[in-house]
Order: structure tokens, then sequence, then C-alpha cells
């Protein structure tokens, strides 16, 4: 099998990672929950990872850094815990349902938001943040990248404008942490939210969100903590205040392991050969009449998608065909962006999504575009 | 097993300031580990930091410059 679809979830995982979650597995009390080895040892393992995804996001230290279960539950705990009704939203059309449906229900409850459109390219204006800016607008919220297209958001001019007015800066670092730096500091990012399980080639049912000092979430669940039990609040400081029962120990241990692994081989590396690997396999493909290639490519600095359609096939058809007949796992359909398909125009068609890692090979993408040139010649 | 002792007790808002603090004090060179904390101190659970009285004003500050946030601090037999 030749695995192209690591913008749903990275496949292959360093073996490292997989030692970690078994090593916890065998041996990981519960952290907070007790003085003994095992538990102090657990909230040991949570406080280095909550380190290192500190420093990989120059976030404001470890204590600023919660884990949830995944950038959706973050951007859940972010946006209800943040917007009030009567407030009003920025984001884009480039946004996942992770993003957008928390909106949605938000909006019912009286919080007004603008989308921001995007072009067939995917491509947005970025003068339309300030030009869509009111004097009840709390925040800006939009990904760091498209998991449809790869178009990423230069967030450091986003948040440049958040400052300037005075905004909350909330980003979905879904598809690019663990491969394009971050920098909290800079980009002038008041949450960040990102998933354990894609580019940051940990575990599923890991992440977090890392928010600037000063920024105060009301907690999205409340209940066990560890401490201050006969408290009727949820305690208050966080981390923890973000984290209501047992967290995902085992996971984040894998998290942990993970991190160092992207430390020691680099992130630039890991982009440069995802973006190689991405750009020989839209070279092969591009030009092949009956293939249309949705994104813009105008530079190679890009999350490492491409997406297709093939003649008049529907998405899944041509999906099924890769897999069937030549082995290779790709992503049809329409990938949780609703509004990104609706600005290429594939709502009804979807699309095939090819995503790339730094464990694939060339030999795998030059299989994957015999393929496409194939099944575009049927 | 409860022979008391009177010791420096340091009891957190959260349980990763209570590692943090762990932390700290033994890349610092302090004695001390991590109890339960007692419940002369908070009628909950949670975790409070044991050290020697003498080593409170160092410990202290080290706290303060690594930005532990402290809840409770208390001299008392244990």
């Amino acid at each position: 099998m030749i695995y192209l679809d690591n913008a749903a979830t990275s496949y292959y995982k360093p073996p490292e990672v997989i030692d970690a979650v078994c090593r916890a597995l065998k041996g990981m009390g519960n952290a907070g929950r007790g003085t003994g080895d095992a538990s102090v040892g657990a909230a040991r393992i949570l406080f280095e990872t909550r380190q290192k995804l500190s420093d990989l996001f120059h976030a404001d230290g470890p204590k600023q850094v919660s884990f949830t279960s995944n950038s959706t539950e973050a951007l859940n705990t972010a946006l209800n815990g943040l917007l009030n009704p009567g407030d009003h939203v920025i984001t884009t059309m480039m946004e996942h349902n992770s993003v957008l449906r928390p909106l949605y229900r938000l909006e019912a409850a009286g919080v007004a938001e603008t989308i921001i459109k995007a072009d067939r390219k995917g491509l947005i204006d970025y003068d339309d943040f300030e030009r869509s800016i009111r004097p009840e607008t709390k925040a800006i919220v939009c990904t760091h990248g498209s998991n449809l297209t790869g178009n990423l958001v230069d967030i450091a001019r986003v948040g440049k404008t958040a400052a300037a007015h005075g905004l909350l800066f909330i980003v979905d670092a879904s598809q690019t942490a663990g491969v394009f730096p971050i920098d909290m500091q800079t980009m002038h990012i008041d949450v960040l939210c990102f998933t354990g399980h894609k580019s940051l080639l940990g575990p599923q049912g890991t992440g977090g969100l890392a928010v600037r000092t000063g920024v105060e979430i009301r907690p999205l669940k409340v209940g066990g903590s560890g401490i201050h039990t006969f408290d009727h609040e949820h305690p208050s400081a966080m981390p923890e205040s973000l984290e209501a029962g047992t967290v995902n120990g085992h996971g984040i241990a894998g998290l942990s392991a993970s991190l160092s692994y992207l430390e020691k081989v680099g992130i630039d590396f890991i982009r440069h050969k995802e973006q190689t690997l991405m750009t020989r396999f839209y070279n092969g493909i591009a030009d092949v009449p009956g293939v249309t290639v949705y994104g813009d490519f105008h530079s190679m600095d890009r999350v490492p998608i491409v997406t297709i359609n093939i003649r008049d096939y529907t998405s899944g058809a041509v999906s099924d065909a890769l897999l069937a007949d030549y082995k290779i796992q790709t992503r049809a359909g329409g990938h949780c962006a609703p509004l990104m398909h609706e600005a290429l125009g594939t709502t009804e068609c979807g699309a095939v999504r090819f995503s790339f890692s730094h464990f694939n090979t060339e030999a795998e993408i030059d299989t994957a575009i015999k393929a496409v040139r194939e099944i575009a010649a049927e | 097993m409860l022979r008391k002792e009177l010791k420096l007790i340091i009891a957190f808002p959260s349980t990763s300031d209570a590692i943090a603090a762990e932390k700290a004090c033994k890349e610092n060179g302090h004695a001390g580990r991590l109890i339960p904390i007692p419940g002369e101190i908070s009628a909950g659970c949670g975790l409070a930091w044991a050290a020697p009285v003498e080593e409170k004003n160092e410990i202290l500050t080290l706290l303060e410059n690594n930005r532990i946030a402290v809840e409770v601090t208390r001299e008392m037999m244990i």
C-alpha cells in the first residue's frame, strides 16, 4: 500500500513514538492523582511535553499549553470559551468544519461572523480582514494552511492586523504544526490549536491549545482535576483549567517522543523533503490532459498537498480506482471543507487529495504519477 | 512511619506548577519531595512540595524567578 493521505493522519510514526506508547502502557499512573512514582511520573511526562510544545511554537511556557483530544476539541474550547453573544468574529472560506461548525452553532447563540471569500484558486484577499472589522469584532480565527488545496495563509500578516486592532487571533495549525515554523510571539497568535496525530507524528487522541498569558478561556468541560476537590468550580489555573478528567497520558507519552524526533530530524528537513515529493508529483501530473489541479502553485513553499480531479469522473471513483488497481490510498470527497469546495467549484464532484509525508519515497510518487496518467488516458 | 518533623510546605494552584517546582528544586540541588497536600492546608487532593525549612527563602526566590505560582506556604510539623 502506498499511503498518500497524510493530511488526514500520518500513517508512518517514528519507532520511538511506538516504543514510548508501549512503555507508557506498561506502567503509567494518572497524572496529578497521587504522589507515587506512577502518578508523578505521568505528571512529569505531561509537563515535559507541554515544555516541548511551548518551545516548538514559541508559546508562553509549559503552563500555557493545555491538552485536548485533537484540534477540533481545541478549536471548540477556544471559540466557545472566548466568544459571547453580541461579539463578531472573522474567518475564511478556507476553514475546516472544526472551525465552521462551532461558529455556526455560536451564530445561533448570537455571535455574528464574517467569512472572507476565497477565489477559484482558493486564495483570499488579505485586505478583507481589515475591511471586515466592526466595533464589536472580538477575534479572527483562521487556518494556517488549507487541508484541501495546501494553500498557506500568511498568518504573520493576519496576526499583525489582529494586533493592530486589538483582536484575538486564533490559529488552526492542524496541517502545519511540525512542518512549518510557528512563532506565537512574532505572529501575534493568542491561541494556537493543534493536533498531535498529523504532522506532529504522534498518536491519535492527542492535541491541544497554546494560549497567550492573560487570555482567559472558559473551559469547555469541567470535572475531575486532581486538586480542589471540594470546590464547586473547576480550578482556574492554566493549563489544567482547560483539562477535565484524565488526559490521554499514554498518547501524550508518544507525542513527547514524536516532538523529540522532530527536534532531532528538524522540521526544515521534513518540510523540504515533503515539498520536494509534492513538486515531483505536481510536475508529473499537472499537464496531463483531463487532469485538473486545484490550489495555488506559484510557489512550492506550501502544505504538501496536491488535489485534483480527472476528466468528469467523480472523486470517489478515481480514489477507488487508485486503491483497487494501484494500492494507493488517497482521500476523495469533501474533506470537511465545504466552503473551500464551494470556492473551487467542486461541491458536486468533490476532489481527490494526495498528501505527502517525508516517509514517502520518490518511487511511490512515480507510481502515483503513472496511475494518474493511466486513469486519465482510459 | 508517622514520625513528624518541621517542614516547609508549599501548595500550588495547579499540578503543572507542582511539577515545575519539583524540576526547578532538583535542578538547583534543593532537597525535598512531592507529598499529598496536607489536610491542614486544603481539604482536597493535590500535590505539595515538602522541603527543609532552612531553605525556605532560597526556594521561594527560585520559584518566583521561574514564574511558578504558589498558593500557600507554611511551616508545619509533618
